[in-house]
């Protein structure tokens, strides 16, 4: 039987002695796609972090690829753009490929070194995401949004097998978006790449993501779209005309 | 007296030799340390020093042994306190860097005052250095340059996003542990060559100089050590003839390369 990419179970975290994720379970099998969503401060990110075993859980278990995140070893199988933009380094003096050429470094043992034949992997990542022009600018000089495909393209660069973008289309225009979650869909279903987005766009996601987990400091719902536009739970916690609403957008897009 | 005149002086020979390695030991690793905004760490451990000089001359022992081991305690002492007391870097290092400063007065004044000695390491003496100290400066800068080599792509990487290094696999908190060590051992190696006064100039001006004329991240390392090995000769040389101090003479020149960089970015943009 296939081990779970990711297997959360009652998982709960505490900050300061405040309940930041209360009881959370879901998991994710090879090829899933989830659209993590819910509002500002609901525990997305910090969800996230533990996944990646940025911070320890107060209760419950994690388990990335039949491992607990803080023994982790085979970082090569994930690709993680974290929530960046608001905080990057506009004087950073970094080109696009040496910021992108660190995307590989999981791949590498130690002493890593970079080598001519890295530019095929990293030429690759740009083309796909239209920016392959701007390999020798310096990233600090770009525009927020290329700013920020660069930042994809450097999670996406080692061909892992799950991908976490924290809020990855924030600053990138619609045309460039549709564009990036089309690339997201050909890797998801030719390659089998697990993907999980944060994201506030929830018409968007409901449009590519197989699972839709709505936190709100606990799961609120974990299911398909389709099953989210008919939950009772949700109609509940939005009331019924924003879940039409939310519901109608994703519809009227397909 | 003409340059090659000046070059015949063992002292001036022996100032050249040392100052220049330990001008691109600083220029490297203060491109790490200005980027992750840990720029003062040098300032704060300088201060530190000052009291591990004082210790080491009321106990008759050679100031720099006592200085590396509590210099190197230190910067640990910053890391955890940054760590632990969750506190931001800048407030991490004025605690470390004051009480430093305080334990070196207390033991000056408790011992009378050291008078020279204390005063060629707060204000530096690169052409008193002896034999042994260029022969010490060469050996920890050639392993201290490998050791940022060795390490390049991790230093590179968590000083770009430590969040993404974490989730590439590397130990940031090694690599941390790492950085500061490296900083301590090259303040102790520069208090003899600018002074403690100074350190953190030998560190933070190079730079920023090359900042200004980045392209990325490697020419920027090495246009870092270009400037810092300019100034350190051209220091030499201008405060020996026209009878300055040279510590002083090698930041103020520091600046100016500083300068020019700024201006000649700001006419080309």
């Amino acid at each position: 039987m296939p081990v779970d990419v990711l297997f959360v179970d009652k998982l709960s975290f505490q900050y300061n002695s405040t309940e930041v994720l209360t009881d959370i379970s879901f998991h994710l099998k090879a090829g899933d796609y989830l659209g993590l969503v819910g509002p500002n401060g609901s525990g997305k990110t910090t969800l996230i972090k533990l996944v990646l075993g940025f911070f320890k859980p107060t209760k419950g278990t994690i388990s990335l690829f039949g491992y607990n995140p803080a023994g982790f070893e085979d970082w090569y199988k994930i690709g993680y753009l974290p929530q960046k933009i608001a905080s990057f380094n506009p004087h950073f003096p970094a080109t696009v490929r040496e910021v992108v050429a660190m995307g590989l470094l999981s791949k590498k043992g130690f002493p890593r070194r970079m080598s001519k034949s890295d530019d095929v992997p990293i030429n690759k990542a740009l083309e796909l995401l239209d920016i392959l022009d701007i390999r020798n600018e310096l990233i600090g000089e770009l525009s927020g949004g290329q700013q920020q495909r660069v930042l994809i393209a450097k999670a996406m660069v080692s061909e892992p097998e799950i991908l976490i973008l924290d809020e990855p289309t924030t600053a990138i225009d619609p045309e460039i978006r549709e564009k990036f979650y089309g690339v997201l869909k050909g890797l998801n279903q030719n390659k089998n790449v697990t993907i999980i987005i944060i994201t506030h766009d929830m018409g968007t996601i409901g449009k590519y993501a197989s699972k839709l987990l709505y936190l709100d400091k606990r799961v609120i719902f974990c299911g398909s779209f389709e099953a989210f536009c008919v939950s009772d739970d949700m109609a509940n916690y939005f009331g019924e005309f924003a879940q039409h609403l939310i519901c109608h957008r994703h519809n009227s897009k397909q | 007296m003409d340059i090659i005149d000046l070059f015949s002086h063992g002292f001036i020979q022996r100032a050249l030799i040392a100052g220049s390695f330990i001008a691109i030991l600083c220029s490297t690793l203060g491109v790490f340390l200005v980027l992750r905004r840990l720029s003062l760490i040098g300032d704060g451990l300088a201060h530190v020093a000052f009291g591990s000089v004082a210790i080491g001359l009321l106990l008759r022992v050679y100031p720099v042994y006592v200085a590396i081991p509590v210099v190197m305690l230190s910067s640990l002492g910053i890391l955890k306190l940054i760590e632990k007391a969750r506190l931001y870097g800048d407030a991490a290092i004025g605690i470390v860097s004051s009480l430093g400063i305080a334990i070196g007065i207390l033991l000056a004044s408790a011992a009378g005052g050291f008078n020279v000695d204390l005063f060629s390491y707060l204000f530096g003496n690169i052409l008193a250095i002896s034999n042994v100290e260029v022969v010490t400066s060469i050996i920890l800068s050639v392993m201290l340059i490998l050791i940022i080599l060795l390490f390049y792509q991790e230093l590179f990487s968590i000083t770009f996003d430590e969040e993404s290094a974490k989730a590439s696999g590397v130990k940031t908190k090694t690599i941390n542990t790492i950085l500061v060590l490296l900083t301590s051992l090259t303040v102790v190696l520069a208090m003899r060559i600018v002074g403690i006064m100074l350190i953190s100039a030998l560190l933070i001006i190079p730079s920023v100089t090359a900042l200004q004329m980045a392209k990325g991240f490697k020419i920027t390392m090495v246009i870092a050590s270009i400037v810092g090995v300019l100034s350190v000769i051209l220091g030499i040389f201008i405060s020996f003839v026209i009878n300055l101090p040279t510590g002083a003479t090698i930041v103020i020149l520091n600046f100016i390369f500083f300068a020019i960089a700024f201006v000649c970015k700001n006419l080309r943009s």
